[in-house]
């Protein structure tokens, strides 16, 4: 086991290297001389050829991609051309937001997705049955940001219910100790500011869950009709146990095999969709961040964000991996 | 046997998960109106955030919006104008061939980091954007120290609480511009201190000390308790950033903030309805125009402001033919409905614009007769110009609210959709905000939307600002239109060089005729300007500045 | 008398008839290619009139008294026929689909019958550029490739293109290692076919049930992300009638009370990528259950 993990990571090195080729090449790439764009309007060209020499824009390609490299396994990604900060700055105080909204989306996709699911599979065919398919077919339809403009408009404009904006209310006295709002929240026994961020936190993450939602609805009732249909299961029939304990104690452990691969496999929909989700509750993520970046051709920024994202989900599919083997004992990877 | 355990514990964790949440709801409800805080807090949501925070280096609202609470100049605007009175200075005596002011400082007055304001910080805030040797000036682009203050040719101090102004010839509007931004003073300690990042620092005399900056999120101020005029009644100012308009609107209806600008003009029917809300409204000191890009700009290499026989005329990289020509720029004006866009877009909060400044400035010209809507004249124009079937360019658009212009991007739609009809094809091109600014000075553009809020009220401050050929710096122009006429340069300098009212105004109202005939721009609009209070917030006062003073409000 | 034997066309229409959402999607798509098609002949409208007419303004549809003759779903902030716009917003939408999954097709044939049929260290390269290709959202590539080729309707093409192909690579080379065992394609090896030729007329042919029905589905994906680069103003360049284009330009009027002209592109989108996926999943049920997976 200890074996397998070593060996698949060491399988994601040559990606991640990948990743950072296809990052680099954007910066060159794309349009503009970046030192110029660095500096603006009024460098002289002493200016300009200084830069250069000192981020060794003067050496063949290939030898700066090394530099680049060499710098960023060092932790340096570079600076924002338009805000002048350290990219691992700009970044680092936003991906709590995005890893919070992540993982809110994901518990509601994963409570409603597999229960809908389960109660689809065992009353299959019936109205239950087809409403949660149709409503699961409805949810991988539609888009993530018409969804969040329809939550904002029901929810925020009409019904008054919930905020639209922001990630708290911010008369309320906060203070940040892991940057995650709600950790520190619980942390700091910040009882007004958990409700606050809480709510805040609500229609975001349903908009942006409920996609993988469908997805693991559609994929747990597939998977438990499959496992239902197995010999294993009517031998427990036969052997007298309730209807509900074969369901519950056999069936479902059985079935969550591959909703786990589903949802690793489809955390990379989950980080589309907060990009596109973030931009429509203007949430302070790192997918906000990413767009305003290309917008504004910050490629140090950009290239930035993009290895963040590549590095999150390569990890996260990782874990997706072990978790399969450590929930199904009929797979070994010696 | 008895229920599956696991069953339990699965409908348990949800049936709590989902109460909490309900609980958590109803509970936010209560929460944000009624909030239990001691401090007065006026949280205030903007539309974009600050691009610095020195007061000097900076042109656009968002950054002055914050820095107006922290810093003040020689002189301010009294309550609600643009007439001066004293402020760090107390008295002044300007010379009698108005080239030199003298200015009497404040005593006891101090920064807020405790140390002293004096001729030192005076000379330092004014030394540092003129004096290219100063080893502050790098720090800067001081683009508005070109606009309206290269008649200054030396800061210096006589004693420590008196400094002279030297003027290299008398300029009119001189003392109302020492009320801006700009030339606000700060604190040369603090200058020193953090050198390049000073701009997030920072320190001023003000009502307001700054607390903190997270980027596109909020900047809070907190009361200045030792401020010379007495602290002020609120505790704190919370700039929060909101782009979403409706967020905005929200927001405020909601009770999270107290204040906001640029509400959508298609909302105020619900703003006024609403019991717990005002809507602050006046005439806007603003101009909103579509510029066509003249062709020409030139290098201020000696960076006095003007251009001299060694700087030559050289081609922008926006330089585009047709609009070399006054025929086709006049068509363009012809070929624009403004009457509608006024009543559909903005939707009667503007009032149409015929020239390049509203209607209450000294040397208003109302005789000139706008371009009347007519797509026949504008094709029969295009013609003779040379181009019966059109021809294609790109119209440069802005990301973001400005007070003159609620909805860029719509407005610059209808344009499209206006010059189709007179066959003439147009790109939309948009960027982020300060690229647009960048590269609309530098004169990469054709044409492009932009406009102008009026700083101190003086019409050289639109007229010369915008419209006068040495405006026309590659780089850190103000003439958008990258308009080239010698006579009317002339006719807005010696505007400024004079101090008699009614040739000034004379004068103004010639340069306005050549401009109207020569169609660098299309006027679009003079919009109102609109902020949103709770009923709670009492005691803002508009400024035609479009500038945003915290200090005399209260909150109840 | 005897029936005659079905021919597999025959049995294959036959099970489409009968599975239910497949025939739905398939009512769907066909209603859209018809509004794409006959645009011009079923609007009301001009989507974009010019000169335009503003004092239409955010006119509310036919639940209201207030609506305009001739403007059954209100007007937008420019006073333009949402109803029209999503009509000739169709043709858009349908295009975009089908040429970036024309282009991730074409790429993706070319990466996945490579990697499948000659196997080997070709293989493993190749599986692994797809794999770092994998490592991107979709989004996020897309606006990536955006930020470098450019913004328009065209580059939104290629870049969805791009991101999809290593999905359609994959499939590709599945139905190639799969059929590439099947006994005569050896026995056309031995009697000396060259490869090109097994390639063409065997691989090919073999693998089109997979890629038709990961094909429509990915239409659907492609739309979908389409639409998403319209709405973030990276995609289709004003006054286009771009679905997506069309709802981030009128979601901030909702607040203000007019929620139509955010809504009903919204809708269009849905039924579109809804339709794409009942026939994706309703081909796939009929063309090989195997690939339920």
């Amino acid at each position: 086991m200890k074996w397998y993990i070593i060996k698949r990571l060491l399988q994601i090195i040559p990606v991640i290297l990948g990743v950072t080729l296809i990052a680099f090449a954007l910066i060159h790439l794309a349009p503009g001389d970046p030192v110029r764009t660095m500096l603006g309007q009024h460098a002289t060209q002493q200016e300009i050829d200084d830069i250069r020499i000192k981020y060794g824009l003067d050496q063949p390609v290939y030898v700066q991609y090394f530099i680049w490299l060499g710098d960023v396994l060092q932790g340096d990604l570079g600076r924002s051309i338009l805000s002048h900060e350290q990219v691992t700055t700009e970044i680092g105080a936003r991906f709590p937001n995005t890893i919070e909204l992540a993982i809110a989306a994901t518990i509601f996709a994963v409570l409603i997705g597999v229960v809908a699911g389960i109660i689809s599979a065992t009353k299959q065919y019936s109205i239950a049955d087809y409403s949660v398919m149709s409503l699961a077919l409805f949810g991988i339809s539609m888009p993530v940001f018409w969804l969040g403009i329809m939550l904002m408009m029901i929810f925020g404009v009409i019904l008054g219910w919930l905020p639209i904006g922001g990630r708290i209310d911010l008369l309320i006295p906060f203070h940040s100790v892991t940057g995650f709002m709600v950790l520190d929240s619980i942390i700091t026994l910040n009882g007004a500011a958990l409700i606050s961020v809480l709510s805040h936190l609500i229609l975001p993450a349903i908009a942006l869950g409920t996609i993988p939602m469908a997805i693991i609805a559609r994929t747990t009732r597939s998977s438990m009709l499959e496992i239902l249909r197995q010999d294993f299961i009517r031998t427990e029939r036969a052997k007298g146990l309730s209807e509900r304990k074969v369901i519950y104690k056999h069936a479902i452990r059985n079935a969550m095999v591959p909703v786990v691969t589903v949802i690793g496999l489809n955390f990379g929909l989950l980080l589309s969709g907060a990009i596109l989700t973030e931009t429509v509750f203007s949430w302070p993520g790192v997918g906000r961040l990413v767009v305003d970046a290309v917008y504004a051709r910050d490629y140090p920024l950009v290239v930035g964000c993009i290895l963040v994202f590549a590095l999150v989900f390569v990890i996260v599919n990782l874990i997706t991996d072990l978790l399969y083997t450590y929930i199904d004992p009929r797979i070994h990877y010696d | 046997m008895g229920r599956d355990k696991s069953y339990n514990i699965k409908a348990g964790v949800l049936a709590i998960v989902v109460c909490g949440i309900l609980i958590a709801v109803s509970f936010s409800g209560c929460m944000e109106t009624t909030p239990t805080v001691t401090e007065k807090v006026v949280i205030f949501a903007c539309a974009g955030d600050a691009d610095k925070l020195d007061p000097a280096d900076v042109t656009d609202g968002e950054s002055t919006a914050r820095t107006d609470s922290i810093f003040e100049g020689l002189v301010e605007y009294k309550s609600g104008t643009a007439d001066i009175q004293p402020c760090l200075a107390t008295s002044w005596n300007i010379s009698a061939d108005g080239k030199n002011i003298t200015f009497y400082l404040r005593q006891g007055v101090k920064f807020h980091d405790g140390t002293d304001f004096n001729a030192d910080a005076v000379v330092f805030s004014f030394e540092r954007q003129y004096n290219t040797s100063n080893p502050y000036n790098q720090y800067g682009e001081w683009a508005y120290w070109g606009y309206m203050f290269s008649d200054i040719e030396k800061v210096e101090k006589i004693d420590n609480y008196t400094v002279n102004i030297m003027l290299s010839r008398p300029n009119a509007a001189m003392m109302t511009s020492l009320a801006m931004f700009t030339v606000a003073i700060v604190s040369p300690t603090n200058a020193a201190l953090w050198k390049e990042d000073a701009f997030k620092h920072p320190v001023g005399t003000g009502p307001f000390k700054f607390v903190e900056w997270v980027k596109d999120d909020h900047i809070t101020v907190e009361a200045n308790k030792e401020y010379w005029r007495g602290a002020p009644k609120l505790d704190k100012v919370i700039y929060r950033v909101i782009t979403d308009p409706s967020a905005r609107l929200l927001a405020i209806q909601a009770g999270e903030i107290q204040g906001m600008e640029y509400p959508d003009p298609a909302s105020f029917n619900s703003i006024t309805s609403d019991a717990d809300l005002q809507l602050l409204t006046q005439p806007g000191m603003n101009v909103g125009y579509l510029a066509m890009n003249n062709g020409y700009g030139y290098n201020d290499a000696n960076h006095n402001g003007m251009r001299d026989t060694d700087e030559p005329w050289v081609k922008t990289p926006g330089y585009f033919v047709p609009f070399t020509n006054r025929s086709v720029r006049q068509a363009i004006n012809y070929a624009i409905d403004k009457n509608s866009i006024v009543e559909n877009l903005y939707k009667g909060t503007a009032i149409v614009a015929k020239n390049g400044m509203p209607p209450f400035m000294l040397g208003y010209n109302d005789d000139i007769v706008d371009y009347p809507y007519n797509t026949t004249k504008a094709r029969e124009l295009l013609s003779e110009a040379g181009y019966p079937n059109g021809f294609n360019t790109t119209l440069w658009v802005m990301p973001v609210s400005r007070p003159y212009m609620f909805d860029p991007a719509k407005i610059g739609e209808a344009i499209q959709s206006y010059l189709e009809d007179v066959n003439i094809h147009v790109d939309i091109y948009q960027i982020d905000w300060s690229t647009y600014l960048e590269k609309t000075q530098a004169g990469e553009h054709p044409m492009c939307l932009l406009g102008w809020t009026g700083d101190n009220g003086d019409p050289d401050n639109f007229m010369n600002v915008l419209y006068g050929e040495n405006q026309c710096t590659l780089g850190t122009a103000g003439n958008m239109a990258f308009y080239n006429n010698t006579e009317v340069q002339d006719l807005l300098s010696a505007a400024l060089q004079t101090y008699d009212v009614d040739e000034r105004a004379q004068l103004y109202e010639e340069a306005q005729v050549i401009i109207h005939d020569d169609a660098p721009f299309v006027y679009l609009a003079h919009a109102n300007q609109n902020l949103v209070f709770t009923k709670n917030v009492q005691g803002f006062v508009l400024n035609p500045t479009a500038r945003y003073f915290f200090y005399p409000v209260d909150m109840t | 008398m005897t029936r005659k034997r079905e021919t597999k066309s025959h049995e294959l229409i036959r099970r489409f008839r009968y599975n239910k959402s497949a025939v739905f999607g398939l009512i769907l798509i066909l209603f859209l290619v018809c509004l794409a098609i006959f645009a011009p002949l079923i609007a009301l409208q001009d989507p974009t009139p010019s000169p335009p007419k503003l004092e239409n303004s955010l006119k509310p549809g036919f639940w209201s008294n207030e609506s305009i003759p001739g403007y059954p779903l209100g007007t937008d902030i420019l006073g333009r026929d949402i109803l029209s716009r999503i009509i000739y917003g169709s043709r858009i939408s349908l295009t975009v689909g089908f040429i970036a999954v024309g282009i991730a097709t074409a790429l993706g044939v070319l990466i996945g019958v490579a990697a499948g049929y000659y196997g080997g260290w070709i293989d493993n390269v190749l599986m692994r550029i797809t794999d770092i290709l994998f490592a991107f959202p979709s989004i996020l590539l897309a606006i990536v490739i955006v930020a470098v080729i450019g913004q328009g309707l065209d580059k939104t093409m290629i870049a969805i293109g791009i991101v999809y192909s290593p999905q359609m690579a994959r499939v590709m080379r599945g139905s190639v290692l799969y059929i590439k065992e099947m006994e005569y394609i050896e026995a056309q090896k031995a009697i000396g076919s060259s490869n090109t030729r097994i390639i063409f007329r065997h691989v090919l042919p073999n693998s089109l049930s997979p890629v038709i029905v990961y094909g429509t589905l990915m239409m659907a994906g492609a739309i979908l992300d389409a639409a998403a680069l319209g709405f973030l103003g990276l995609g289709a360049q004003p006054p286009n009638p771009e679905w997506g284009a069309m709802l981030s330009e009128s979601r901030f009027y909702i607040v203000s009370g007019s929620w139509w002209a955010a809504t009903f592109p919204g809708i269009a989108i849905v039924i579109a990528v809804l339709g794409l996926n009942l026939l994706g999943d309703g081909l796939r049920d009929i063309l090989d259950p195997r690939l339920k997976e």
